[in-house]
């Protein structure tokens, strides 16, 4: 009981703290693993504080709860009191530093303990431009993470997303926390449905710029683009597969909206649905074998599932009337979608292998679900206080965060792959 | 003299003088050359200062649609079927398609902001394409028509009220 009201006594002190991101916490008796990050020495004379970067991330996951370590005056070489952290009810404790080098760029050293074992848990060191000050937070917020939960970490991948300010629209690249956003593309045009290639170096996306809508691929660090659908009609809903090769597309130039298969490059598509129904949004399963989609062949929107070679397809929801938007976990084993449910679109999560449905959120104008790679999380977009905002959750749904970001309504968010 | 006459006079003396002409006759020296040309023909250039006129004007259309016809259809929600109040208006887009088979008209489908962003591309695009199916079967040909969708990308109306919503479920003919 103790450990369940400090658990919000101290989310609730975390959101007075970190004006930059609002974590809430709902439902209780979480299993996290409590860990100080004491503040780094010289973080707060430098560009970017590295402690409040490693403890908000941390934070995100939902994995870790955040024992409070202000004043603490250590850094990375200082032995700690075991003790008084223990009496803290710390397990783990973080601490380092920043400083400036001569020639301009930033020394940033941090070491990690066990507190219950008394035991040192390694660190790293490293020497960087004023510009890497976040990535290298990310970096030691994922050291930590992998070293105490054993997962692999999502700090430091990127995310892509969609702003509309007047009548300008941008498509972003962020860091996970959606901060450090450069504008991959602008456009007076409409830009929807962002893909990350699986390498994390290109993005497809469809574009409204030629006054109909057709697909683009965009490699990131050059700009350079390439036109790969504009078939008659529109063109839309683009998906790589897990070998980058190819894209799975929504094209209506047989009349209604299908699902095909086309090369990355551009070229002659191949049909993969059958039906003379919607057949929209596909998505790859991580080991090759199917597409998930939406199809209103059944009279109403509901996800389904085929081969990829196409062909006969299997319907995978069965509660509610309007199911769309599928997404994926890594390991095939959470599919998440949003449902319509009373005129409220609403973020589910569902155990593919079990069939059971959760629904886990308490928004309902919720958009557009993408898992992190490493399966933990989501990001999705939703509707807060009249204005659009995205959104990172636990699968669970138990630990939510608004991600700051662009100003404008920010929509169409696509978590990126595990940087190669 | 009376001042009629003296008017009258003038008047001559006036026209007369407009008649004679400053205007010379031997403007443009007339060549004459073999396969005889016609007295009156242009005069004829150096082939090396030749400029052949394309006119593109007289084939290319102002992309505009049947004049005081509305250019848009509106559907009720979740239905692509085209009411029967707008029958006229696609009547009077097909005779102006049909009149000049060079013209050509996007067809383009709206939804209202309702709803998942691709899933609604593909509503909309169900709603141009009800409006290409109704003007085919109206004679009009393929070829002058693509049907595309907008989806809930670009209201006419904002706003979360039914008003504004019914504006948004539409079917707008852009003529190109």
């Amino acid at each position: 009981m103790l450990k369940q009201f400090l658990c919000l006594w101290i989310a609730l002190n975390s959101l007075v703290a970190n004006a930059q991101f609002r974590v809430e916490v709902s439902g209780v008796g979480l299993t996290q693993l409590p860990i100080a990050v004491a503040p780094f020495k010289g973080d707060d004379v430098s560009p970017q504080h590295i402690g409040a970067i490693v403890q908000a991330d941390l934070e995100r996951s939902g994995q870790f709860r955040l024992i409070d370590a202000s004043g603490s005056g250590l850094d990375e070489n200082s032995r700690p009191d075991f003790s008084v952290w223990r009496q803290k009810g710390s397990d783990s404790l973080a601490s380092g530093s920043i400083s400036r080098l001569a020639d301009g760029r930033y020394d940033v050293r941090f070491r990690l303990w066990d507190v219950v074992r008394g035991q040192d848990l390694g660190g790293q060191s490293f020497a960087i431009p004023a510009g890497d000050l976040r990535l290298v937070a990310h970096r030691i917020a994922d050291y930590i993470y992998e070293k105490l939960s054993g997962d692999k970490s999502v700090f430091s991948t990127r995310i892509a997303y969609v702003t509309k300010s007047g009548s300008k629209f941008n498509l972003w690249v962020a860091d996970s926390d959606g901060e450090n956003a450069q504008s991959a593309l602008s456009s007076a045009e409409p830009i929807i449905s962002p893909a990350w290639s699986p390498s994390g170096g290109q993005l497809a996306y469809v574009s409204f710029e030629s006054r109909k809508p057709v697909i683009y691929v965009h490699e990131i660090s050059t700009g350079k683009r390439r036109l790969v659908a504009n078939f008659k009609g529109s063109n839309s809903a683009p998906a790589w597969s897990s070998d980058g090769k190819s894209l799975a597309v929504t094209l209506t130039r047989d009349g209604t909206s299908q699902i095909y298969l086309i090369d990355a490059q551009g070229g002659e598509p191949k049909r993969l649905s059958q039906s003379s129904s919607i057949d929209t949004e596909p998505v790859f399963s991580s080991d090759g074998r199917f597409i998930y989609f939406v199809s209103d062949r059944g009279g109403s929107p509901q996800i389904y599932r085929m081969s990829t070679s196409g062909g006969s397809a299997d319907r995978v929801t069965f509660s509610g009337t309007y199911n769309i938007s599928p997404t994926l976990s890594p390991d095939g084993r959470w599919l998440a979608y949003v449902s319509r449910i009373g005129g409220a679109f609403k973020l589910h999560t569902m155990d593919i292998s079990a069939g059971t449905v959760t629904a886990i959120t308490d928004t309902s104008a919720d958009e557009r679900p993408s898992f992190a790679p490493n399966g933990r999380m989501l990001v999705y977009a939703t509707r807060q206080q009249n204005a659009e905002a995205l959104m990172t959750s636990t699968v669970d749904g138990r630990i939510k965060a608004r991600l700051s970001g662009q100003s404008g309504d920010i929509r169409e968010p696509a978590w990126g792959p595990f940087q190669r | 003299m009376s001042f009629k006459k003296f008017l009258l006079a003038l008047g001559v003396v006036m026209v007369v003088a407009g008649c004679g002409s400053s205007v010379k006759l031997e403007d443009v020296p007339v060549e004459d050359r073999k396969g005889a040309m016609p007295v009156a023909s242009a005069p004829v250039m150096e082939a090396r200062s030749a400029v052949a006129p394309v006119d593109l004007t007289a084939n290319q259309l102002p992309a505009a649609g049947p004049a005081g016809v509305a250019k848009v259809v509106y559907f009720d929600y979740d239905s692509y079927v085209i009411k029967p109040e707008f029958q006229s208006v696609l009547d009077a887009h097909s005779k102006h398609l049909k009149a000049d088979t060079r013209r050509r008209v996007n067809l383009e489908g709206h939804t209202d902001e309702r709803g998942g962003r691709e899933y609604n591309l593909a509503l909309g695009q169900k709603r141009a394409e009800a409006v290409r199916k109704a003007l085919t079967l109206l004679g009009v040909a393929d070829s002058q028509l693509e049907a595309v969708s907008f989806g809930k990308e670009k209201p006419a109306a904002m706003g979360t009220d039914e008003a504004a919503f019914a504006k948004n479920r539409r079917t707008e003919l852009t003529y190109r």
